[in-house]
């Protein structure tokens, strides 16, 4: 970590946002994670996003558990909401403050170890539940914060530091959460901001459960050669499906002038997503061909990126449990606390 | 682009903007830190070597150096380099026996023309080298306009002799009361090389009617030397001063001094269109100097041989969407009653001792035609320096053009060609100390410009000599030098090192590193993470990045050399390494003159 903090100072003409605020408005801390860490960059991805989102800081909740990656949330939006839970139950806090209160934006930020070893139940049910937030997954196949041992993620026979293999089959949580039901799931590289920025804010935008995979590389433990998750190997295995760029409410179409087929998907909000099939095989509505595609490139050993599947009539937690379209906290209080009489009235029911 | 050559030395001094704004490229970043260490005589000495006089420079310097600072463009205050300068200067030991004396004779005698500043730089410069060099000098003292055009209310004259006398009491002929007559003669006389540094003595007049039927009208420089030699010592209570540059603001102020009560500065233009540099208006505005704007003098009104006054057109502008001013339109005609009037509009130089047909060769406005990199003229072994050669300029300047000057007359000298010049140099050192150490204090202090100290307004007037400005205190120096952006500890790119993990990038406080897909300059300005408009900044590109072939590129305009990048870099692609410019002087030549 540095000793010194970032200066305030910043470029004069910095852009500013529909909001007046400029990306430095999106900050947190000063990083305490490893020189090169992928998750500063993921960090920096999502602090970009909101920006360009124009969403007030103090309308966010950030979540978190256990990890170097659950470290992150204290590193951007120091204006948003925060809880840093225990190892792998991220996923139980952020239902129950979406519970409470749905008209904050949710993101929890957790890590392959907090998600797939110690926090795998949780994972799953969340997605069941389909609640309504962002779950980033940064992505490094190691545990970082203990020296670099092998995590559930890692790819069978990818080489540890010092040279072991790992023996193991890694869970793919992208696949796993399409097999759940997710019903937005992508996977992008901490170092592709052109690829990983518009893909968060889609899933932002996206009303229920979004699940993005982020490679994102430990620089200390898992990026020599013969590692699967290294800088270097992450981008020379690429293999981008699709394309997601997200398009406001208000914002004009650019068409761009890169190859592929264009569509659009109109989100819960009324912003929409152009979605540019870079892979003319691939259907990121079509779950079984989505599956089939990942497996099939997995074996090959690409790394499949891109906004994977997406279900555009989703219907979240709230929706589902028919719970109050208000967040509680502003419920007037007789009707949130009816009363003693109430609840004797609703228990004589059972009696 | 194509990747910045980062072995020509002109990339990173261009970075440093303070020191190539400088015309003596003084190392400003350098010295600030030495005196942040406390080395004020070391300081003293970095300064010296280029610029020669910093006592007085940190005085009076026209401070080329502060409207180029970085920190100017970031949030709009300066770093105060030349009161910086002065501190090290106020504060230096004795620094005599630190200078080499002069070197043993090699038999080439040098004459140079006025004891000013770019005369008494060519002496230091060839002194060591075992040059006779002899001064004529036309006043009793020596210092030029140092002396007799900058009052000592802003320029005490202790510090100015003492300046001066590190180099005259090395060794020089210093002939004072010797006015050259004649070029002629001078050349007659057998010197090796003769060097010409007589300023611009000559005060542009104002002939309006009446201008010379009272002689309470004087020429603005003319009336400052006779204030500095003590041949006027007082002045009326209305005095009426024409024109708006710094020699104005010398008069004004110097009136105040000798008794004048009721000052007034007269412009023809409004405001943002005066000469005068800020500091020295404001400091005139403070002993309340009334400046008037827009009027235009017609005519001096005298009666039975009394200055009564003067009558002035009050003129109107428009500016225009460009910022330009209109041609102006005559309101009316005011009178404005006075005792004295000085004219200060200008000055240039003038040659009546230099015969015509010497062989200097005269261009068609009867100046010297001058070599801007020689300083030689038509007439090999003659060289010119400071005003006289392209009129009237600045005392840094003058240094400056003495510094070249030492070089033609040494490589003359010793038979070689003067048009080929030394080449600079560029020394780089990295400034690690450890994982997140740097040898610099590389943290950003958002402290505001220091504010010079003056003397009370009712103290200074009782005496010319009271000097007003105090000096920055201890605490002020402290917090100043922490302002230096450290420009000169340059970031060094490796790209075969980078990984592209966007570190640097992405702690960058003032976003001005990219990785992008190279491009033309116009084009890659165009999609830089921070808006990347100001084209006299440099653009920093490296070489294809080894896993995307994509480029770094950093734009140098408004990095505050905090070495965050080099700090969340993980493999030491970026490195903070202090640059040294070097720059050959003719003390450093190995000239073989025998």
């Amino acid at each position: 970590m540095s000793f010194i903090k970032k200066p305030n100072i910043t470029h004069p003409d910095l852009p500013r946002n529909a909001i007046g605020l400029t990306l430095r408005d999106y900050e947190g801390s000063m990083s305490t994670l490893c020189a090169g860490c992928g998750h500063d960059s993921v960090s920096s991805a999502i602090m970009q996003a909101y920006f360009e989102l124009s969403v007030e800081p103090h309308r966010v909740a950030k979540v978190s558990g256990i990890g170097c990656s659950s470290k992150t949330p204290t590193y951007f939006l120091g204006g948003a909401h925060g809880f840093n839970s225990v190892h792998g139950r991220m996923p139980s806090i952020a239902t129950g403050a979406n519970a409470a209160n749905r008209e904050l934006q949710y993101i929890g930020v957790s890590g392959d170890g907090d998600s797939l070893s110690i926090g795998l139940g949780q994972f799953s049910h969340a997605i069941r539940r389909n609640v309504n937030m962002l779950y980033m997954l940064e992505n490094n196949g190691v545990y970082g914060l203990t020296k670099g041992q092998f995590s559930a993620s890692a790819d069978k026979g990818s080489k540890a530091k010092k040279g072991d293999a790992n023996a193991y089959s890694p869970i793919d949580p992208a696949l796993l959460a399409i097999s759940l039901g997710c019903t937005f799931v992508g996977r992008s590289f901490s170092g592709d901001k052109e690829h990983l920025v518009p893909l968060i804010k889609s899933a932002i935008s996206h009303s229920g459960f979004s699940l993005l995979d982020i490679i994102s590389p430990c620089v200390t433990f898992n990026d020599h050669e013969g590692s699967t998750k290294s800088y270097a190997h992450t981008r020379e295995h690429m293999r981008e499906t699709v394309y997601a760029d997200f398009v406001g409410q208000h914002e004009e179409i650019v068409t761009r002038s890169k190859p592929g087929e264009y569509r659009q998907v109109t989100m819960h909000d009324g912003s929409r997503v152009g979605l540019r099939r870079v892979d003319e095989n691939y259907d990121p509505t079509d779950r079984i061909s989505a599956i089939s595609y990942i497996e099939k490139y997995r074996a090959e050993g690409a790394v499949v990126t891109g906004l994977l599947y997406v279900e555009e009539s989703s219907e979240d937690m709230h929706t589902i449990l028919g719970s109050t379209d208000q967040a509680l906290c502003n419920v007037p209080y007789d009707k949130l606390n009816p009363g003693a009489e109430a609840l004797k009235r609703i228990q004589s029911r059972w009696r | 682009m194509k990747p910045t050559n980062s072995s020509d030395p002109n990339h990173f001094h261009r970075v440093v903007d303070c020191q190539w704004g400088c015309p003596a490229h003084t190392d400003v970043p350098g010295y600030i830190r030495q005196i942040a260490q406390g080395d004020f005589t070391g300081a003293y000495l970095e300064n010296r070597k280029s610029n020669v006089f910093p006592g007085v420079l940190g005085r009076v310097c026209d401070r080329p150096c502060e409207p180029a600072c970085r920190r100017g463009r970031l949030d709009e205050t300066p770093v105060a380099i030349c009161r910086l300068k002065r501190v090290a200067a106020d504060l230096s030991d004795d620094i005599r026996d630190k200078l080499p004396p002069k070197g043993s004779s090699i038999g080439k005698r040098i004459a140079c023309v006025g004891a000013g500043c770019a005369s008494l730089t060519v002496a230091n410069d060839l002194l060591p080298l075992g040059y006779d060099i002899t001064i004529f000098e036309q006043h009793d003292k020596p210092g030029g306009l140092m002396r007799t055009n900058i009052p000592s209310f802003r320029l005490p004259a202790e510090v100015l002799d003492d300046e001066i006398d590190l180099i005259v009491g090395r060794g020089v002929d210093l002939r004072l009361n010797t006015p050259v007559n004649s070029m002629k003669q001078l050349l007659e006389e057998g010197y090796d090389a003769v060097f010409i540094g007589t300023g611009a003595p000559r005060g542009k007049d104002l002939d309006l009617p009446g201008r010379h039927d009272s002689p309470r009208i004087h020429i603005g420089i003319d009336w400052l030397e006779s204030v500095a030699f003590e041949h006027t010592d007082n002045i009326g209570e209305n005095v009426i001063i024409i024109g708006v540059g710094n020699t104005a603001m010398d008069c004004c102020r110097s009136a105040l001094r000798l008794g004048g009560k009721n000052v007034s500065v007269l412009a023809r233009k409004p405001r943002g269109w005066f000469k005068a540099s800020a500091w020295e208006l404001e400091d005139a505005e403070e002993e309340d100097v009334n400046i008037l704007i827009n009027h235009s003098p017609k005519a001096f009104i005298v009666e039975n041989g009394v200055l009564k006054g003067m009558t002035f057109d009050k003129l109107h502008y428009d500016i225009d969407s460009d910022g330009e001013l209109s041609r102006p339109e005559v309101l009316e005609e005011v009178f404005l009653p006075c005792d004295d009037v000085i004219l200060a509009i200008g000055q240039d130089n003038a040659f009546p001792w230099i015969e015509r047909d010497a062989g200097i060769g005269f261009n068609k406005y009867d100046a010297p035609d001058v070599d801007e990199v020689t300083h030689g003229v038509e007439l090999p072994g003659v060289f010119f320096g400071g005003d006289s050669a392209f009129g009237p300029k600045n005392i840094i300047w003058a240094v400056e053009h003495g510094h070249r000057a030492a070089i033609s007359i040494h490589k003359y000298c010793a038979g070689e060609d003067i048009q080929e010049r030394p080449p600079r140099g560029m020394n780089l050192q990295s400034t690690k100390m450890g994982i997140h150490e740097w040898s610099y204090s590389n943290d950003f202090d958002d402290s505001e410009r220091r504010k010079m100290r003056h003397v009370e307004l009712t103290e200074r007037f009782k005496n010319i000599r009271i000097e007003v400005e105090l000096g920055f205190d201890p605490e002020q120096t402290a917090l100043e030098v922490e302002r230096c952006l450290n420009c000169d500890v340059q970031t060094i790119f490796s790209e075969k090192l980078c990984i592209e993990c966007d570190a640097c990038m992405d702690v960058c406080p003032v976003y001005c590193l990219t990785i992008t897909d190279n491009g033309e300059e116009d084009d890659l300005r165009t999609r830089l993470r921070a808006p990347a408009d100001n084209k006299d900044q440099i653009l920093y590109v490296s070489d294809a990045l080894p896993q995307t072939g994509k480029v770094m590129v950093k734009d140098e305009n408004l990095c505050i050399h905090c070495g965050l990048c080099a700090e969340r870099c993980p493999t030491g692609a970026w490195d903070m390494r202090k640059s040294k410019l070097v720059i050959p002087y003719a003390t450093d030549m190995k000239a073989d003159v025998s």
